[in-house]
């Protein structure tokens, strides 16, 4: 039998002068599968037009619809209604990031800026001649750079993070794992003291407090704990 | 070195045009200082927890980190010494560790509703990490300075009228559970921040950690608590004696 569930969302638009935070509570019912995604999609369509969230994929692929669920940065596309046993759910948009309006905010803006700070692409440090076939890459070493590779920059681990949280300059887990990445790539040609340059310090790697709630509400499972803990190993001698 | 200081203060490089290496430093000092004391503390309990075996053994222990055994009937001095140098490393990681604590009411207020909301195990063990750590300033301060101080009244009677007559048992109930719980934590978080158990599986293994060291912490609280229940025994018996010295009876000859 389907039951009735209420979610409550922040509704708040810094752009409107005259927008005052408030949670505005909407009782729904629920349908088998229901997701947070399928649930706000209802609510949009049917009760307020006026509320805001973000959506791409629906599939946990994208990283679009990250929000704080019942207190936890989760996917609203990978979040089931059922998990929540006294249906109520309530939802937050995700700290550390800018607001646009109620649950969406600004995560690509902040992900642009880690890129270029972390200098997220490959320095070879030649010139590659693409008439030769290319160097050869350990097949362990390509599959550890593939799992890295599998972030989908959602920010939750961003906003799950206490030094991110308090500190708004923390490259957090995400650009940790970034370089990372490119660390153990054996293309990219930089060494640890050129990473250093980018990470060393207490806004980089040093900020971190192996807290570990990224790793805990990373939706992709990236081993950020193991490789937080290799980048400190390697910094602290670079 | 001024103006060395200037350069990277403005533009948070050094002269060599290098992110300097202090953070680095001072990341590893944090956890290389917070090892140590742990280390200290895991034996200072154990030491402490002689006098469960009787009054003669906390007396003996006690001798012997005078250097009973190096030069005739041991000194205090060597005690003085040791709390100094427990003293000095204890205000180097706190000015270390400090850096990490909330330092604005802005920083505060997100930290606690944030840790509230989300109910993460390990981001609420740091909260008890800073809040012990917190508490440890002023009461580790009391007992490093009594130790560096008065290292003569040390013993069965010395330290059981200290805490029952002088009345230092609500301060040593304070310093005993957020000393142990801001040891157990900060072992466990050196454990994982600097990888040293991973293995294969860093997941299954953290779960493992956090289990061995909460069973470990249980344990030291329940020592720590009976051992300073014997010394308030021992100084409400010996309360009317208050300032008597210990002596080992089958020595006295």
């Amino acid at each position: 039998m389907s039951r009735e569930i209420t979610i409550t969302a922040l509704k708040y638009n810094p752009s409107d002068k005259n927008s005052k935070p408030t949670f505005a509570e909407y009782k729904l019912t629920e349908t088998p599968g229901m997701t947070l995604y399928i649930a706000l999609t209802k609510i949009k369509a049917s009760i307020d037009h006026d509320l805001s969230s973000d959506f791409v994929c629906r599939a946990g692929i994208c990283g679009a619809c990250g929000m704080v669920i019942n207190g936890k940065p989760r996917l609203a596309c990978k979040t089931l209604t059922s998990e929540f046993k006294d249906g109520k759910i309530e939802l937050l948009p995700l700290p550390t990031f800018k607001l646009i309006k109620d649950l969406s905010v600004d995560t690509g803006s902040w992900m642009k800026n880690m890129s270029i700070r972390v200098n997220s692409w490959i320095e070879a440090k030649e010139q590659i001649d693409i008439n030769k076939i290319e160097k050869r890459v350990e097949p362990e070493v390509a599959q550890e750079v593939f799992e890295l590779d599998r972030c989908i920059e959602c920010g939750l681990c961003v906003a799950s993070c206490s030094t991110a949280i308090m500190r708004k300059d923390f490259v957090g887990a995400v650009g940790l794992n970034r370089v990372a990445r490119f660390q153990i790539d054996p293309h990219d040609k930089r060494t640890d003291s050129d990473f250093y340059e980018l990470i060393g310090d207490d806004e980089g790697i040093f900020g971190c407090m192996s807290l570990l709630a990224c790793e805990d509400h990373c939706p992709k499972n990236l081993p950020l704990q193991s490789k937080i803990a290799y980048m400190r190993r390697k910094m602290v001698k670079a | 070195m001024l103006r060395d200081n200037i350069v990277e203060s403005i533009l948070g490089k050094t002269t060599q045009k290098r992110k300097s290496r202090i953070p680095a430093k001072l990341d590893f000092l944090q956890s290389a200082t917070g090892l140590i004391l742990a280390i200290f503390i895991i034996f200072h309990l154990l030491f402490e927890a002689s006098i469960l075996f009787g009054k003669d053994s906390m007396y003996a222990i006690t001798k012997m980190f005078e250097l009973d055994f190096f030069i005739k009937d041991g000194s205090p001095i060597f005690i003085s010494i040791l709390a100094f140098i427990i003293f000095v490393i204890f205000i180097f990681h706190a000015f270390l560790a400090m850096r990490k604590f909330p330092n604005s009411y802005r920083e505060y207020l997100r930290l606690k509703t944030h840790a509230k909301l989300m109910e993460h195990s390990d981001t609420n063990l740091w909260i008890i990490q800073i809040t012990t750590g917190f508490m440890l300033f002023f009461l580790g301060s009391i007992h490093l300075y009594i130790m560096l101080t008065q290292p003569e009244n040390i013993g069965p009677f010395a330290s059981s009228d200290r805490v029952y007559s002088d009345v230092m048992w609500p301060m040593y109930l304070m310093l005993l559970v957020s000393v142990v719980l801001h040891a157990g934590v900060g072992v466990y978080r050196l454990i994982i921040k600097w990888g040293w158990l991973d293995g294969e599986n860093p997941k299954k293994n953290r779960l493992k950690t956090r289990k061995i060291i909460k069973i470990v912490t249980i344990i030291y609280l329940i020592i720590g608590l009976f051992s300073l229940i014997t010394y308030i025994k021992i100084g409400y018996e010996h309360r009317d004696n208050y300032g008597e010295r210990y002596k080992v009876v089958s020595n006295e000859n």
